[in-house]
């Protein structure tokens, strides 16, 4: 795609001077986000990267229409967001599996609601629960799972449903190095075979620089976007974490988000 | 051997009890436990006995579904809707610490002796345990459970059925299990006090004409009935909470 294409294609999400303030029980209201601006295209996969508490888990939130926006515009597809919706599956940190469904019923749900029959739930279901390597474990209860397979159940869940938009809110972060590796593979070759437009929020430099084809890096409270950096390059292929690209975009986004990290600690 | 460990503190009961009838010391207060299973058998033969327990278990289930039913909404409808939190919450506190047994002559006088009084009686005095665990494991329902019910593609009523009243199941049905005991004391207790058949009513009546050995008969009975409904009811328990793993 060369520039001038790019610069035709609508973006598939827009925020547009978005603030929101809220205010924690027995304290002063504060600023989360403040002016933040952001465009992404459809099929794209930005990562948000901040310290803890930069407000970008409250921005995706927004997005995914889960909180009442206070100023500024959010648009998905030209239209203004007004509440959640199945066009924006959401993947959350701490899996939200429904506890008393087994991974079969889980992944169903969405299918359900959308009134699939019963025979192509189950077929559709299965199906993603095979993508996300789950097969055998369809009858288990999420409490009989390990966080890993907790979190494929859960994105096999959003997959299911086949939104447009993924919402990803520090999706690996509860998961152990290892594990955290290997899903973010998986991730990749799902985003690339299915090429979902994914908003994925991150406080990890060289998971955001894997996955993203684009880094936004959002500054200490008040949220606001202070950088963009392009991560688009090869990402197939061995040892991409050891290749010199890499190595120097996780080493430019570092300096940003570090000079955030100390900033937030000056101001407490 | 698990069995066998349960039942010998009771068998061990059963012989102190005896010892103790044969002491004779008040020979007709304290009957012999064989003198009960022979009054016990002659009041199951002459029909007394389960057409008493017929009435009793009329109220008490009676009693207990409209509290099920109507507290169980209540405290869901107080999750889910804050102006009917509002309203409800503060009765909730003033009526939680009334005692129970209170409601007796209230419902007498309201209802006569009838099954009505009893079933009134149950249903006001079970359906708080029923609202409060119901509010609770309602209200507990983590938002992001409802988020990821509502970003598949559910509505807020669809969220309701299929999140929140599940999350809030284990709660709900420990708030069962109190009421289902507590049903027993209210139905047992009014019904020696206001009342013309029952199990209750047996007792007292028992008692008053003197016949000890057929009341400790319908006491065990009672006792009996309480254990094995909550038995039964932590059976179920199990099943329908096998989630939890």
């Amino acid at each position: 795609m060369n520039e001038m294409e790019k610069a035709s294609v609508a973006p598939h999400i827009v925020v547009e001077g978005v603030s929101f303030s809220y205010t924690p029980a027995g304290r002063q209201e504060l600023l989360a986000l403040e002016n933040v601006n952001l465009d992404v295209k459809p099929r794209e996969f930005v990562a948000i990267l901040g310290p803890s508490g930069c407000g970008k888990s409250t921005l995706l939130y927004l997005i995914g229409g889960f909180l009442p926006l206070e100023s500024g515009d959010i648009l998905v597809n030209g239209a203004p967001v007004i509440g959640p919706g199945a066009d924006r599956g959401v993947v959350f940190q701490h899996f939200a599996l429904f506890p008393w469904k087994t991974v079969r019923e889980n992944v169903r749900y969405g299918l359900k609601l959308a009134g699939y029959s019963k025979p192509e739930q189950d077929r559709r279901a299965l199906q993603m629960i095979k993508l996300v390597g789950l097969n055998g474990f369809e009858d288990s209860f999420p409490s009989h799972l390990s966080g890993g397979m907790k979190q494929r159940a859960a994105i096999a869940r959003t997959l299911a449903v086949d939104p447009e938009i993924l919402l990803m809110d520090e999706p690996f972060g509860a998961l152990d190095a290892q594990t955290r590796s290997i899903m973010q593979t998986e991730l990749l070759n799902i985003w690339q075979s299915s090429r979902k437009t994914v908003v994925f929020v991150t406080h990890d430099v060289q998971e955001a620089v894997l996955l993203a084809e684009r880094v936004v890096v959002m500054s200490a409270r008040p949220g606001q976007i202070v950088a963009t950096v392009d991560t688009r390059f090869e990402k197939d292929g061995g040892d991409i974490l050891k290749s010199k690209i890499f190595i120097d975009k996780v080493d430019e986004l570092w300096h940003l988000v570090r000079a955030e990290w100390v900033r937030a600690q000056g101001a407490q | 051997m698990k069995k066998l460990g349960a039942s010998l503190p009771l068998l061990l009961v059963l012989v102190l009890w005896q010892a103790a009838a044969a002491e004779n010391f008040s020979s007709s207060a304290l009957p012999s436990p064989i003198e009960v299973v022979l009054a016990w058998y002659s009041l199951l033969a002459s029909g007394d006995l389960v057409s008493n327990a017929a009435f009793s278990l009329y109220r008490s289930l009676s009693g207990l579904c409209l509290a099920i039913f109507i507290g169980g909404t209540i405290g869901v409808a107080m999750a889910w809707v804050k102006p009917i939190r509002v309203m409800f919450a503060p009765l909730v506190d003033a009526f939680y610490p009334l005692p129970k047994s209170a409601l007796i002559p209230v419902t007498a006088v309201w209802l006569g002796l009838g099954d009505a009084s009893k079933i009134l009686l149950i249903t006001m005095g079970c359906m708080l345990p029923v609202t409060l665990g119901a509010f609770n494991g309602a209200a507990g329902t983590e938002q992001v459970f409802i988020w990821s019910a509502r970003s598949l593609g559910a509505s807020r009523l669809q969220t309701l059925r299929d999140v929140v009243l599940p999350h809030a199941l284990p709660e709900l049905l420990n708030g069962i299990r109190t009421a289902l005991a507590l049903s027993f004391i209210l139905l047992v207790s009014a019904e020696f006090i206001s009342a013309r058949d029952g199990l209750g009513y047996l007792i007292a009546m028992l008692g008053n004409s003197g016949a000890y050995d057929a009341m400790f008969a319908v006491v065990l009975t009672v006792a009996f009935i309480g254990f094995f409904a909550d038995r039964a009811y932590q059976q179920f328990l199990k099943r329908a909470l096998r989630w939890r793993g």
